[in-house]
């Protein structure tokens, strides 16, 4: 009599114990394993990370934005993802537009940047500069950002702008076709290449 | 919207429509258990599970036997979700040594991930263990999906079905979705996703020290092989804090793109799948018409509102207008890879399905692009839809419109060859205004008292928003947020629980 509720009991939950069990070792370990054999074996530098170094010594990684505030080298949009560029700590501002802190933030990264830059007052400045990214690790800028600040990298390493402008151009990416993506300038990549061409005296 | 936009939103509508059709057909084919490409290497697969399972693939179940073994199902995954994030710390491939998920967080990333809502009230790369993620998240990524298709194929075998009173065998059409549909693509798309850079790794958080000398600690994980999953299963829950706005999760605009694809394609196809299940293929392209022109029309508006920019930034020196060297706009919360078309393009599909996953943070729209989100998840995601419930939500719509119709017309109203009665459009309306009842009744309760109130980031009218915009994202298994909110606090994280549960099962029941 036991033994026959026990069967039938098994046979009820027979279906739902064990496909249960095979659908999880399916997808959460054989799925996941061969995506990282796969791409591990294929495609190995962007698997762990696009990770790019200086003199063999490991920098950061080309997709993730990275605090630059020194003059000689070109500076990121603002970071809401920790302190800044926190790469263990993902987010954006979520300030709403009406925002008062968003405002006045705002305002304040407005006259900074004209003053780091040796612009003249009222020169409109560029949205991109002056606003947080939604991961707050945004590794670009747009060209029209950089563009202003050619001259202040350009002084800080004596160094002819048109030169370093042309360094910018070199490295500016456009849209695949025309329309996927937009125009944009990867801080990292062209801090690194400035190091190369146009190096400072580091103590 | 500029030219390039334009072009950008063409060229998404054109590639969506031009796969909904050899999927869906494939689709109906793995449904109605007839041969496909994949057969060889699968089907061996299959005949094992149900040979190891004593399921007899040709015996269908009625309606209440499959009703509760999704039930069941869903139980058993929830509780297994439960325990894994409790116990995390005790689990292997922990390397940040993350503890324990407290318990109302876990109530809550259980219910979400299970529902296949996904609302992040975890901040993943500062929370869970890459145990946590690779097998309690990637398991419900998949079979979320692929129980909402289940209830689809159910609901329109009930539906077509004249005589019989069967609807199907939960589990076949469980294990038939996961292993012919879910996977392979979700391969595929992964793989696409590493080689543009999104990581796949199992070795810890990575510590460099930055050009100019700083540190910095670069979150690591086995990403893209979730990130494949979290788009093709509607689920939207991100390996990261940022979602798909972090770079690791979504680098250029070339994932950008397929990652917006893969969250449309499989709905799409379902209609497709519909259309021919219910023996007229037209039917299913006049939803798929009325479908894509709610889809466009809320691209479009999203699109021009966030172009135009923020207004209260116009008298601070800021140039807002797009150029051929920026992309001007409202940028606060967007990416500069992505710009103002992609992100709210993204915004709109993710809301259209029940997605929720974002590459710009909606908390900081402009209040009209803000509300394109808003009205489409609290229309119940029934643009394309999340993977098979968007389509349910849809079926819903269609028999109200029959039966308001027959009415006019007066005659008795049908659809799909079956009387609508008055049975029918009463489960409807509890369907439709339980709905409503759980996203106003717990925003009210949260906009009068501190413990709503307290963890707002934006005051006023737009911290109502976040609040209405966090109970309606619940709700309609969204998972999206207005994310200055924060919703991990013990009343958010069981209230928005509490509204996933009953915006996922009380329709389907």
């Amino acid at each position: 009599m036991r033994a026959i509720t026990l069967h039938a009991t098994w046979e009820a939950f027979r279906p739902l114990l064990t496909v249960t069990a095979t659908l999880l070792v399916i997808t959460a370990v054989i799925y996941p394993l061969a995506v990282l054999g796969v791409g591990q074996a294929l495609f190995q530098h962007e698997a762990n990370g696009s990770l790019v170094s200086v003199d063999g010594q490991t920098v950061g990684s080309n997709l993730i934005g990275q605090q630059f505030t020194e003059a000689q080298y070109f500076h990121p949009r603002p970071s809401a993802a920790g302190t800044g560029y926190d790469a263990s700590s993902s987010g954006g501002s979520n300030l709403g537009p009406a925002s008062k802190t968003l405002v006045d933030d705002v305002q304040q990264r407005v006259q900074a940047f004209i003053t780091e830059n040796d612009l003249p007052p009222g020169t409109k400045v560029p949205v991109d500069a002056v606003t947080t990214s939604g991961s707050g690790l945004d590794p670009d800028i747009s060209p029209a950002t950089a563009a202003l600040e050619v001259n202040r990298v350009a002084k800080a390493r004596g160094a002819d702008p048109a030169a370093v402008q042309q360094l910018v151009d070199h490295y500016t990416a456009q849209p695949a076709l025309g329309f996927i993506g937009e125009p944009r300038v990867n801080v990292l990549e062209l801090n690194m290449a400035l190091d190369k061409g146009f190096p400072v005296y580091k103590p | 919207m500029t030219l390039q936009d334009a072009g950008f939103l063409a060229l998404y509508v054109v590639v969506l429509l031009a796969l909904a059709k050899p999927l869906g057909l494939y689709m109906t084919a793995v449904y109605e258990g007839r041969h496909t490409w994949l057969h060889p290497i699968v089907r061996p697969v299959e005949r094992g599970i149900y040979r190891l399972a004593g399921v007899d693939e040709e015996r269908e179940q009625g309606w209440k036997g499959y009703l509760i073994a999704i039930l069941a199902f869903n139980l058993l995954g929830f509780l297994l979700l439960y325990v894994i994030l409790r116990a995390q710390g005790h689990l292997p491939l922990n390397p940040q040594d993350f503890a324990g998920v407290k318990p109302s967080l876990a109530f809550n990333t259980a219910v979400s991930f299970m529902t296949n809502t996904n609302w992040q009230s975890y901040g993943g790369e500062s929370t869970l263990s890459y145990f946590s993620q690779m097998v309690g998240l990637t398991f419900h990524n998949f079979v979320s999906a692929a129980v909402g298709m289940a209830i689809l194929v159910a609901l329109i075998r009930g539906l077509v079905r004249h005589s019989a009173s069967t609807i199907g065998n939960f589990w076949v059409d469980l294990t038939r979705g996961t292993l012919y549909i879910l996977v392979p693509l979700a391969f595929i798309v992964a793989i696409f996703l590493v080689s543009q850079g999104v990581i796949d790794t199992l070795s810890g958080y990575k510590s460099v020290t930055t050009l100019e000398g700083g540190k910095q600690l670069l979150a690591m994980g086995p990403v893209a092989s979730q990130e494949a999953i979290k788009m093709l299963g509607t689920n939207g829950g991100g390996f990261f804090n940022a979602n798909s706005a972090h770079p690791f999760e979504n680098p250029t605009a070339w994932t950008n793109l397929v990652e917006m694809l893969a969250i449309l394609v499989i709905p799409a196809g379902l209609v497709y799948m519909f259309g021919k299940m219910a023996g007229s293929t037209r039917h299913g392209w006049v939803l798929m018409g009325v479908m894509t022109s709610l889809l466009l029309a809320g691209a479009i508006v999203a699109n021009v509102a966030e172009e135009a920019g923020n207004p209260n930034l116009d008298s601070s020196g800021v140039s807002q207008s797009a150029s051929a060297d920026q992309p001007g706009g409202n940028m606060e919360g967007k990416e500069l890879r992505f710009g103002i078309g992609e992100s709210t393009l993204w915004a709109t599909v993710t809301t259209d399905a029940s997605n929720g996953s974002v590459n710009s943070m909606h908390d900081s729209y402009t209040a009209i692009g803000g509300l394109v989100p808003l009205a489409n998840m609290a229309t119940g995601e029934v643009i394309f839809g999340g993977v098979g419930v968007g389509m349910y939500g849809m079926v819903l719509y269609i028999i109200l419109a029959v039966f308001i119709a027959g009415l006019m017309v007066g005659r008795t109203p049908e659809y799909l060859g079956k009387k609508v009665g008055a049975t029918e459009v009463k489960a409807v309306m509890v369907a439709f205004l339980s709905f409503a009842l759980a996203i106003l009744a717990f925003s009210a309760v949260a906009s009068v008292d501190r413990f709503g109130t307290d963890n707002l980031a934006n005051g006023g009218a737009h911290g109502l928003s976040e609040i209405l915009y966090a109970f309606t994202s619940g709700a309609a298994n969204n998972g999206s947020a207005f994310a200055g909110i924060n919703a991990n606090s013990t009343f958010y994280n069981l209230g928005i629980g509490i509204c996933m549960l009953v915006g996922r099962f009380l329709p389907m029941v």
